[in-house]
Parts: structure tokens; sequence; C-alpha cells
């Protein structure tokens, strides 16, 4: 895009400094956070808080990672991991077995199946949460992995995304399957799967960052410390009465819960922007 | 090309179907049903009441109330994260070299999730240690959300926005770079500055992209941004941040008002329909494109 809409000198110049600009504002928040989990708490509580990063730093991790305030913050960062990865991986099983049914096979009420999950696009788990609060309670599930990520696992999402990418893959691999004597099976896990290893890695970098991000879910489903996810768990840090706050110790807390997903994002962009451009279609 | 039987594709289909069954159309069912009834204080046995629930919903003042909290809410968390994206956008798609390294520094804020962003806006607006707090009262601005509706609901719309303007940019981002080049040359040679290409060329081409955002943007701001409610106000002062998908939260488990907060469920139920129509005939049309 050269030529006559682009400015050269001043102009140009302008906008990388409008950029910088925004960026330093997006970032700002961040920064700052890091800037806390580094200094102490007398330091913090002193306004205004300094603006250049302390000498607390290795001394708050520590105490975060290891003791916390209800539960240490790596037994939540654990939880955090086996919910993200248990719903994303989930998902993207139950989704690619379910549109390979839908697609290849014309069997029995085939088209109530595809409407009942489709359905489930409109449901966010935020509008059903008392109901499925009562199913999990009554199968026994609260306070456990399964009751963190089943509930999370049904989406449409997923089984829409490879349905639309089964019915772009010419007709003629399918029939050469069949011809060869290739039992659907087979033809699923030695042809198909391959040709979706670009779709499943770029869902799987959405749908881990909206695992790793549940709130309102982690947060009715564990009531015992030790379940709590890390996201959720940030907010039980806050003194419920008059006690102090403990901010170095709770924006550390904050900065390990957005490491993940972030860490995802950045070093996956490519993967992540294709995910996030499809799953919204 | 289809495959022949029906045991295998019923046998893949059935985890998905199970999930579903259990976690969506039972707990649907039960909403739908639970608003029909008004549970006794002791949860032994229950009153059929009709549509009473919802009756008694709509001439409560404070329903009535949120709807409006969540109306406000979702246009400014729209408003704000669309306009700062599409000005990255407009800056970013102008550079050459470069804009893959500003591009990452701006995207990563979308895997914040909204209660961790809620903690981070909250620590800075701290009445007590928050920077921006200390710094307003400095030029004589009395901040303390605690107390001030309007400034807790701006703290919860930034914080909103905040995470939010990442995706907005790269939906921006992506639709400016589908303009066509020639045409802007086209105007700039017949002498249109940069805004009148702006208002005449760009902005109308990049209108589906506009809408699409708008839609997915209130989907948001309506269903997603309990987490930084939650850890900024907790719906409060004197309720004034309790957006709708808050309200069934504090009126269920908090409350333990269970067939209002059923009601409210069904009600918010229609209310996500409403929005995917409106999602899937928009999509429909861009496929046309």
């Amino acid at each position: 895009m050269s030529g006559m809409v682009e400015k050269t000198g001043k102009a140009t110049w302008l906008i990388h400094l409008g950029l910088i600009i925004g960026i330093g504002i997006v970032c700002f928040p961040i920064y700052l956070a890091f800037v806390a989990s580094s200094v102490s708490q007398a330091e913090l509580v002193r306004p205004p808080m300094p603006l250049l990063p302390g000498d607390q730093l290795i001394e708050n991790y520590t105490r975060a990672l290891f003791s916390g305030i209800n539960a240490p913050v790596w037994r939540m960062l654990m939880n955090s991991m086996i919910m993200a990865l248990g719903i994303a991986i989930g998902k993207i099983i139950i989704s690619l077995m379910s549109a390979f049914a839908i697609v290849y096979f014309r069997f029995p009420m085939r088209g109530l199946f595809f409407w009942l999950i489709f359905m489930t696009l409109m449901l966010p788990v935020e509008v059903r949460i008392v109901p499925t609060y009562v199913v999990v309670a009554d199968f026994g599930m609260l306070n456990s992995y399964s009751g963190l990520i089943l509930p999370l696992v049904a989406s449409a999402t997923a089984t829409f995304l490879f349905r639309q990418f089964y019915m772009t893959v010419p007709d003629e691999l399918a029939e050469a399957a069949r011809v060869d004597g290739a039992s659907p099976m087979r033809f699923f896990i030695d042809i198909l799967l391959p040709m979706s290893r670009t779709n499943i890695a770029a869902l799987f970098v959405i749908l881990f960052i909206y695992g790793w991000n549940q709130y309102l879910w982690p947060l009715l489903m564990t009531t015992d410390p030790d379940m709590n996810t890390i996201v959720m768990g940030i907010k039980q840090m806050f003194p419920s009465g008059d006690d102090l706050t403990d901010w170095p110790l709770i924006m550390a807390t904050a900065l390990l819960a957005m490491l993940p997903p972030v860490l995802v994002v950045v070093f996956m962009q490519k993967l992540f922007i294709k995910g996030l451009v499809e799953t919204e279609k | 090309m289809t495959f022949k039987g029906w045991r295998l594709p019923v046998l893949l289909i059935l985890p998905q179907a199970l999930i579903t069954a259990v976690f969506f159309f039972w707990p649907a069912g039960q909403a739908i049903y639970q608003s029909a009834f008004i549970p006794d204080p002791f949860g032994l046995k229950s009153q059929f009441v009709g549509l009473g629930n919802f009756e008694y919903l709509f001439s409560d003042p404070y329903y009535l109330a949120s709807f409006k909290t969540t109306a406000i809410f979702s246009i400014l968390v729209t408003l704000v994260s669309m306009s700062v994206a599409l000005w990255l956008a407009l800056m970013a798609d102008r550079i050459i070299k470069g804009s893959g390294t500003y591009r990452t520094f701006l995207i990563w804020p979308y895997a914040v999730a909204p209660a961790v962003a809620g903690v981070l806006w909250l620590f800075m607006f701290n009445p007590n240690v928050g920077i921006a707090s200390w710094y307003l009262d400095q030029i004589g601005y009395d901040w303390n959300h605690k107390l001030n509706s309007g400034q807790a609901m701006w703290l919860v719309v930034l914080a909103s926005s905040w995470g939010r303007i990442s995706y907005n940019f790269l939906f921006f981002l992506a639709g400016l770079q589908a303009v066509p080049k020639s045409v802007i040359e086209a105007a700039a040679i017949d002498g249109a500055h940069f805004w009148r290409r702006f208002w005449t060329i760009v902005f109308p081409l990049l209108s589906p992209t506009t809408f699409f955002l708008l839609v997915v943007n209130i989907v948001y701001a309506f269903f997603e941004t309990f987490g930084v409610i939650h850890t900024i106000t907790s719906g409060g002062p004197q309720q004034s941040t309790t957006i709708l998908v808050y309200k069934v939260f504090s009126d269920g488990f908090v409350g333990q008002d269970l067939g209002s907060s059923a009601a409210q469920s069904v009600v918010l139920l229609v209310v996500v329909g409403l929005l995917t129509v409106i999602q899937f005939k928009f999509i429909e049309r861009r496929v046309h494109y």
C-alpha cells in the first residue's frame, strides 16, 4: 500500500507515536500490576504507589505460589490447567465424532440430533446456572473436576466448525476409501483427522482460553479452597471484614492467572486469529 | 457421499447428545418448569403460580431497573471498546513496517479473564491505595466507586471494555485490510483528504464488520461480564451495577429466590434467542457479500 496514500516522514512518525500511546494505555494496567507485585505492602498503602518495580518480586511470588491465602496458588494453577485442558480436549473429541456422524452418515433421527445440538449455541451457562447447579449437585459432582468440566463441554460451536470443514472435504476421498474397502473409522482416523489438524489446533487455542477464564461456574462449583481455580480464587483472596487487603500477593496472583492464556495467544498468534475468526462465523 | 449403517453414527454422536441432554436441556427445562412455581420456605413443596413469577418480575422496580442498567452498560461497553479499537486499527492499517509487532502488543489483553481485568482496574481505582483515584484526588475530583453509583458504572464499563479492545481491533484491522487500495488511491488523486476518504469510502465498506461487532459486543456485555461486576462492585452501590446476569445469580444463589431466578433465566433465554437470530440473519447476509 505504498504510493499516493502513504505520506512519508512526519505523518508516518505521528502514526507510530499514536500506536505507541495506544499500546501504552492498553498495557498500563498490567504494568501497574507487575509493579505492585514487586513491592512490599508498606510501600503500596502509602499513595501514590511507586511506578518502578521494587525488590520484593521473588518474595511475593514465592509467598503466593506456596502459601497463598485460602489455598496455595500452585494448587489453583493446577486446577485451572486441568479444567482448561479438560474442556478444550473434551469438546474437541466429542465434536469431531458427532460432526463426522452428521456429515458422513444418514441415520434415523439425524435431523433431531442435529437440532438438539445446534440449539445449544443459544444457551450460555450464565443463563441456566441454578438448575445446572442442581443437576451437578444431584450427581454428587460438586468440588470435583468432572463437575467443573462436563457442563462446559457441551457446546455446538466446535461441532458446527468441524461440520463446516468436513463439508469442504472432496467426496472422492471418502469414495476412494470405500472402494478400497476401508471402514468408516479407518477413513475417519487415517484421512479426516490428519486433514483437520490446523482446525483442531486453532480451536484448541480458543477453547483453552475459554476454559481457563471461566469464572461463574467454578465460583458455584467449588466451595473447597483446594478445588478453586485461579481466576475465581483471586476474588476469594480479598478479606471480607476490615482486614488489610494484601495487594502485592493479589497482584502477583493476578499476573500468574493471566500468564498461561497470554503465552498461548502470543506464541500461537496465527492459530489464535484463525480460531477466533472461524468460531465467530 | 455417505457411509452405510446406523449403529456407528449413533454411537459417535451419543457422547455429545448425552452431555447436551443432561447439562443443557434438562436444566433449561427445569428453569422453565420452576418459573411457574413458588417453593415454600422449607423447600418441601412448591405452589403452582402459572405466570405469576413473570407478572411479579415485570412489576418489580428492581428488575426493571436492572434492565435499564444492562442496556446502559452494554451500550457504553460496545461504544468504548469499538471506538478505541477502530482508532488503533486505522493507525495500524496505515503503517507498512512493524504492524506485526504492534498487533502482538495489542491482542494479548484478549487472553486476560474478565474477572482478572476487574481486579486490575479495582486496584487502580481503589479509593485508598489506587493510583488513579489518588491523582484524581490531586486535581480535586473525589473518587469513590463504593458510594457513587455513576463512578461505579464507569469503572465496570472501562474494565469490561479494556480486554475487548483486542478482539475488536483484530476484526477492524482485517476489515480495513480488505478495503481495495486502488479505490482509496483514486479518491486521494481526486484530492479527498483522510477523513473524507474515511467517511465516504472506508466506513461504508467496513459496515458489515461494524455490524457484526455490534452484535457480538452486546452479547459479550450481557453474558460474559459477570466476572467484572462480581470482582469490582458486586452489583452495588444500591444495585446500580446489577446487570441481568448478575441478578439471576444474586437472587438465585444469594437470595435463594428460586422461582424468580428461574423466571429471570427464562427471560434471558428469550433475549439470547433474539440476539442469536439477529446474528444468524446477519451472517447469512455476509455470506452473500
